[in-house]
């Protein structure tokens, strides 16, 4: 049994292709390890919480002779609508919400073969970087339950460090998908924005969400983003990607140029740990190790990417959350006036951070302060996207760590909304300019492991999973303690 | 620095109602977050363009043809209370 759970999805793909591994036996496993886990991870499980996926008749096997993911279970953050399964974002404004539809991406895998195996916790509407904002609760680290699993797709990441799932899908706003890949130990890919479908997807700021994989390694991460991928006429703003998504299969970097900027390894107000800066420093040897070379490139305005994107995000967000009203969807609260029962619902259905950036968001939209803060955020996306652009004319990838800190302790930033929002400062220029970054597992400080992102130019995915892929190979990180 | 004046104007706007603990605490953490994000105004935008989407794209068109969508009742199944076809809420005006 514990022989299956060191297997990755790729390397469990292909045992039941050789016909070694039945997949339901593989599915079976991961519901009972899914079903029975404490660490937050899942909001519901097949089998328990609704039925397995109704196009294989519940069988794992048939799924496996439905296509190449061979019937392997699949967590998915509760952000993404699945048909008939109760889909919340973890609010509690959408409780008992079982949507009539399912999200394009999760469509896709299960055409692909996947079975969804469970919907995983997170940040109430993505809203987090802790998961400390569900509206059902927390989710804790497995390699130290005392701390945070990172957030937004906290219950992902968690679940796949912890050998609760294969492999899960996430979403990434301002880091939600890299940030809780890097405190938990495994592999994030945030892709290019328009590779995937946001349909589906609830939306939080939609100019930035992203859909992507949360794997064990970077050869799963590309083989879940390959049957992710896709133009999709329900979302105008997919394009899928202009080349197939490749076996990554590079073990060295030759040639390849990485920048690191000045102006980013500051870490901005808070400073990077000084565990997290030694990581950062031994895998720039590693890179130049392998036949890269590490050159400095200015991002100079990059610091600034936290200050715009708690402007751009809320403002989104308070304009996509407007449709919780008690009216077409989820609970409703007050039997008064429409005008109340509005706000009772909202009142009563949102959390904290979610009131916090809907405020902040009409704020910064409202008459008067709108040029001050919305129109400015925006200009300063633009000088962002710029700098990147201008910077991959130099190298090839950008390299940062993924968090300023490794994973930090329950309770320890839910009183100061600030210090929590400092934790995104490495991850939210590449949303902004619209880029993919991979975050990978390159060492560890004071036994929680460190995360460090690559990014590079759009629709280079290809390049940065290869390079991903090298790295991994000789950083080789050791995971097994968190599934211990 | 928003006082709590502002923040019960802007809880108005996103129909929220805050309790008055909840407004004093919002009143001290918009303010703290806002003064952080002031620091984009030290940049000299002049002349920037907004980037309001990275995507350069236009006008996604469709042949305008009929096609299946999802059906009314299924529709209706999520809502809260719902009416000959409808969603049904207190009427606006009572």
């Amino acid at each position: 049994m514990s022989d299956l759970l060191e297997l990755t999805a790729a390397q469990a793909i292909e045992r039941i292709e050789a016909r070694e591994l039945g997949a339901d036996e593989l599915f079976d496993l991961y519901r009972e390890r899914a079903a029975g886990e404490d660490l937050g991870a899942f909001l519901s499980v097949a089998g328990r919480d609704f039925p397995a996926d109704r196009a294989t008749n519940g069988s794992a096997d048939a799924a496996a002779s439905k296509g190449p993911l061979a019937g392997l279970p699949l967590a998915v953050k509760d952000l993404f609508c699945v048909e008939d399964v109760e889909s919340t974002a973890a609010s509690r404004i959408l409780a008992g919400y079982r949507p009539p539809y399912s999200a394009t991406a999760v469509t896709r895998l299960r055409d692909a073969g996947a079975q969804v195996l469970g919907k995983t916790n997170m940040d109430e509407f993505a809203m987090g970087s802790s998961n400390e904002n569900s509206g059902f609760g927390p989710v804790l680290n497995p390699w130290d339950r005392s701390r945070v699993p990172g957030g937004s797709s906290g219950g992902s990441a968690a679940a796949v460090a912890a050998g609760l799932a294969p492999w899960a899908i996430g979403t990434d706003t301002g880091g939600s998908i890299r940030q809780p890949a890097s405190l938990c130990g495994i592999v994030g890919l945030k892709p290019t924005y328009g590779a995937i479908s946001r349909h589906g997807m609830i939306a939080f700021a939609s100019s930035l969400d992203q859909a992507g994989p949360l794997t064990r390694d970077v050869a799963d991460a590309a083989l879940l983003f390959r049957h992710m991928v896709g133009a999709d006429p329900c979302d105008s703003t997919s394009l899928g990607l202009p080349e197939p998504v490749r076996d990554p299969t590079a073990e060295r970097l030759d040639g390849l140029r990485i920048g690191i900027s000045p102006e980013l390894a500051s870490g901005g107000m808070e400073g990077v740990e000084p565990g997290v800066d030694a990581v950062l420093r031994s895998t720039l040897v590693t890179v130049e190790e392998l036949g890269g070379r590490v050159q400095e490139v200015p991002l100079p305005h990059s610091g600034h990417g936290l200050s715009a994107y708690y402007v751009l995000a809320p403002a989104e967000a308070s304009a996509n959350l407007a449709r919780y009203d008690g009216v077409r969807y989820g609970r409703r609260a007050g039997d008064g006036d429409l005008e109340s029962q509005y706000e009772r619902t909202r009142s009563e259905g949102f959390g904290p951070e979610v009131k916090r950036r809907i405020m902040l968001g009409t704020y910064a939209l409202s008459a008067g302060y709108y040029d001050a803060y919305y129109g400015r955020a925006q200009r300063v996306r633009t000088l962002i996207a710029e700098d990147f652009r201008r910077a991959f004319e130099a190298v090839d990838l950008v390299i940062t760590p993924t968090s300023p800190t490794v994973a930090f302790g329950l309770g320890e930033r839910t009183q100061d909304p600030l210090a929590m929002y400092l934790s995104d400062f490495f991850t939210v220029p590449m949303p902004l300019a619209g880029l993919p970054a991979i975050s990978i597992p390159a060492g560890m400080s004071e036994g929680l492991p460190v995360g460090i992102q690559l990014a590079g130019p759009a629709f280079s995915e290809n390049r940065l999973l290869d390079a991903a892929h090298a790295l991994e190979g000789a950083l080789a990180f050791d995971s097994r303690p968190a599934r211990g | 620095m928003i006082d709590r004046d502002e923040v019960l104007h802007v809880a108005r706007l996103a129909r929220l109602s805050l309790s008055d603990e909840e407004v004093g605490r919002m009143s001290g953490e918009l303010s703290h977050v806002l003064e952080h994000v002031e620091r984009i105004g030290e940049l000299d935008l002049e002349g920037v363009a907004p980037t309001s989407h990275v995507v350069a794209l236009e006008n996604v068109l469709r042949e305008d043809e009929p096609r299946p969508s999802i059906d009314r009742d299924r529709a209706l199944e999520p809502a809260p209370d719902h009416s000959a076809g409808g969603f049904r809420v207190p009427s606006p005006g009572a």
